[in-house]
């Protein structure tokens, strides 16, 4: 027999040893697991998940812990139990072939039994023992011990035997689970709970608005803190688990590294580089903004970069989301193919708040994506507000502490347009928020985006055009003039109105150049006509001048030669007269 | 096959009931309670059986692979394999009314 075959539990002084029970969150929520080398009971009503808690603890022991272990059930027969819990992959015999399970069925038929005179229940210590010894057995479950009861009359010898069993058990370090059913008021129908005082879990199934949610609370846990709250926990093909609650410190590491949104004008509006690895992303908007489309290429964006993505639908059906994408020019189903992108959908009305996320958890777990992708985040609004608040922290808080990047698009309600503050009430918790809506205007419906916020860079305040092509997304810088956001066609044709001005300011331009040289051009030749003509004047002017003075010559020597020819008194008197007009002329 | 672990006692001729029982008493050890419920067994099978009987005595903590096949809880136990449908009789059979009851042979009795 080995020593302390899995005594790999944290060296805390003296503390209550744990065995991992290797369901998932469970562990988490007890701080490792059910107590070693003793009995814990597992309560709840009929259908809560009991023996499903107990078989799993079981399997995984035999599978993960090397923990063989025994299986004794008293009201469904080995066949039964091995058919069960086949569909969570579970294969009862074979592990029983191994060496690794025992399965005891304990058959208890009270019409048979006819009871003369004391006995005890020395046959069920024996059957135990046995069993353990025959496989080194470290756990037993016991499946719904409580049937006993039913078969024998003296539960004064039952109850001393129950002690007396618990007592062996735990002499025997084994590690036991107990199943037992609800009782009016108390925790189980016989009372268990007070011979295993050790650990006590209960489960609980409850139906609210038509909605099942199975929740777990460590009801008593000697020696050891554990979470007190109720928990959430899921069943499903993969098998039991619990939704580990958030922790209470914000101290997630951080990343300075950044993702590409898959729109590279979005990336634009973020530095040119995109989200930081490990961010919460939140984009919200009206019905058919965009949003999902957004989503399928920040999906396909992540495959491309050779990085898992987990795309969780809750409104299509895969094959629905991959032929719409297909139209904007996104190929997803190539990545599934790949294995890169794991394309999950669901009905949101299917289960209660707590499964999705759950649900969310165990397939982040499973696929270990780079991001994770929720389209609609709305959909999951079947509880109350508050809840939903509380729930989402853990989600968000969640990938943070893995460095998954989150992607994920509300729909906000078309009436009020101002619902930045959106009724999911989760902008606090997101890191980056951009926000598409509509825009109508024109007889057009147009689409337009904008970061809302976006934590740790400066990110663009534009607001753009959102257009989806054949070739993909692109955004557009909206037409911003004369006070008014254009987009659509109303943007076309107010750059097209713009154009056509600006053309025509051109040409009026033109036209008075034209205009004005063509005066100038006359001017210049009036100038020179007007010169034509001085020079003209000017020269006859000469002439005339010279004219005159060669007739006042001509003149005076007439004179002058009539003088002389008249001669002497006579002389004189023209002489002074005429010299008058001579003196006139020369002066 | 099964391990007899005490001796057999099988007697051929048939009695007045003209039934032929095939027993089995399940014991752990030499507790009190078996080895009361053993002989208590012995004093009713000379009392009410008249040898139409088989007796198998089976010890548990030797051969407790066995408790499986009969489902036995209590000890001790007293199987009566057969005729069918089984019968099983817990306790130390200190009342041997009660066994007649269990052995369902008392409605053939008081019919005699």
């Amino acid at each position: 027999m080995h020593k302390k075959g899995n005594g790999k539990v944290t060296p805390r002084m003296k503390r209550l040893d744990k065995s991992p029970t290797g369901i998932a969150g469970f562990d988490e929520v007890t701080n490792g697991g059910v107590p070693k080398g003793r009995p814990t009971i597992v309560c709840g009503g009929p259908g809560c998940g009991k023996t499903m808690f107990a078989l799993e603890f079981l399997v995984r022991g035999a599978m993960d812990f090397n923990e063989p272990g025994v299986l004794m059930t008293f009201e469904e027969t080995s066949e039964e139990m091995s058919k069960n819990v086949a569909s969570l992959g579970f294969d009862l015999k074979k592990l029983a072939a191994k060496k690794k399970l025992v399965l005891e069925y304990v058959r208890i038929e009270p019409a048979e039994i006819q009871e003369t005179g004391e006995y005890d229940l020395e046959g069920l210590f024996i059957r135990m023992q046995h069993a353990v010894k025959s496989i080194g057995a470290k756990r037993v479950v016991l499946d719904t011990l409580e049937a006993i009861f039913s078969g024998f009359s003296n539960t004064g010898m039952l109850r001393a035997e129950i002690r007396r069993l618990f007592r062996w058990l735990k002499d025997h370090g084994l590690t036991t689970v107990v199943t037992a059913e609800k009782g009016e008021g108390t925790l189980t129908r016989y009372s268990l709970e007070e011979y295993v005082s050790d650990c006590v879990i209960f489960l609980d199934h409850r139906v609210t608005d038509q909605i099942s949610t199975r929740r777990m609370r460590v009801v008593k846990y000697r020696g050891a803190s554990h979470i007190a709250d109720e928990v959430p926990f899921l069943i499903d093909e993969r098998g039991f688990s619990v939704l580990p609650s958030s922790s209470m410190k914000l101290n997630h590491g951080v990343s300075n590294e950044r993702i590409s949104s898959g729109v590279k004008d979005l990336d634009d509006m973020l530095e040119g580089k995109g989200f930081y690895r490990g961010s919460s992303v939140l984009v919200s908007g009206t019905a058919g903004s965009g949003k999902s489309s957004l989503a399928a290429q920040f999906a396909q964006q992540t495959c491309r970069d050779d990085e898992r993505c987990l795309y969780v639908a809750l409104e299509e059906s895969p094959a629905q989301a991959m032929r719409n994408m297909r139209s904007i020019g996104i190929d997803l189903e190539k990545h599934v193919r790949k294995g890169l992108l794991r394309f999950e959908a669901w009905r949101p009305t299917q289960s209660g708040l707590e499964m999705h996320l759950l649900h969310i958890h165990k397939l982040v777990q499973q696929h270990k994506p780079a991001t994770v992708v929720i389209d609609p985040l709305t959909s999951l609004m079947v509880g109350s507000t508050n809840q939903l608040h509380s729930m989402l922290m853990r989600l968000l808080d969640f990938l943070k502490t893995q460095q998954i990047t989150g992607f994920f698009t509300a729909l906000t309600s078309g009436r009020n347009k101002e619902i930045e503050e959106t009724d999911v009430g989760i902008s606090s918790l997101i890191d980056t928020w951009i926000f598409a809506r509509d825009v109508e205007l024109n007889g057009e419906r147009n689409r337009c985006i904008y970061v809302l916020k976006s934590r740790g860079m400066a990110n663009s305040n534009q607001i753009r055009e959102f257009l989806m092509s054949k070739d993909g997304i692109r955004l557009l810088p909206v037409y911003v003039g004369s006070g008014t956001v254009l987009t659509g066609s109303a943007r076309i044709s107010q750059e097209a109105r713009e154009r056509a001005e600006s053309l025509q300011r051109q040409q009026t331009a033109e036209e008075q150049q034209r205009v004005l040289s063509g005066k100038r051009k006359a001017l210049e030749a009036q100038i020179a006509a007007l010169r034509l003509e001085y020079a003209q004047e000017e020269a006859r002017a000469t002439l005339v001048k010279q004219h005159d003075e060669r007739r006042e010559r001509e003149l005076s020597q007439e004179m002058l030669e009539m003088k002389s020819f008249r001669g002497g008194a006579r002389r004189e008197k023209i002489g002074g007269r005429n010299g008058k007009v001579g003196v006139e002329h020369e002066s | 096959m099964r391990a007899r672990t005490n001796a057999k006692t099988k007697k051929s001729s048939a009695n007045g009931n003209g039934r032929y029982l095939e027993l089995r008493l399940y014991v752990a050890g030499q507790s009190p309670k078996s080895l009361a419920a053993l002989a208590n067994l012995k004093k009713f099978c000379a009392e009410h059986l008249d040898g139409q009987y088989e007796l198998q005595v089976i010890d548990l903590v030797k051969t407790p692979q066995l408790a499986q096949n009969d489902q036995i809880l209590a000890i001790p136990t007293l199987v009566r394999k057969l005729p069918v449908p089984m019968r099983k009789i817990i306790g130390d059979l200190s009342d041997s009314a009660r066994v007649l009851v269990g052995l369902d042979l008392r409605d053939k009795a008081g019919a005699e």
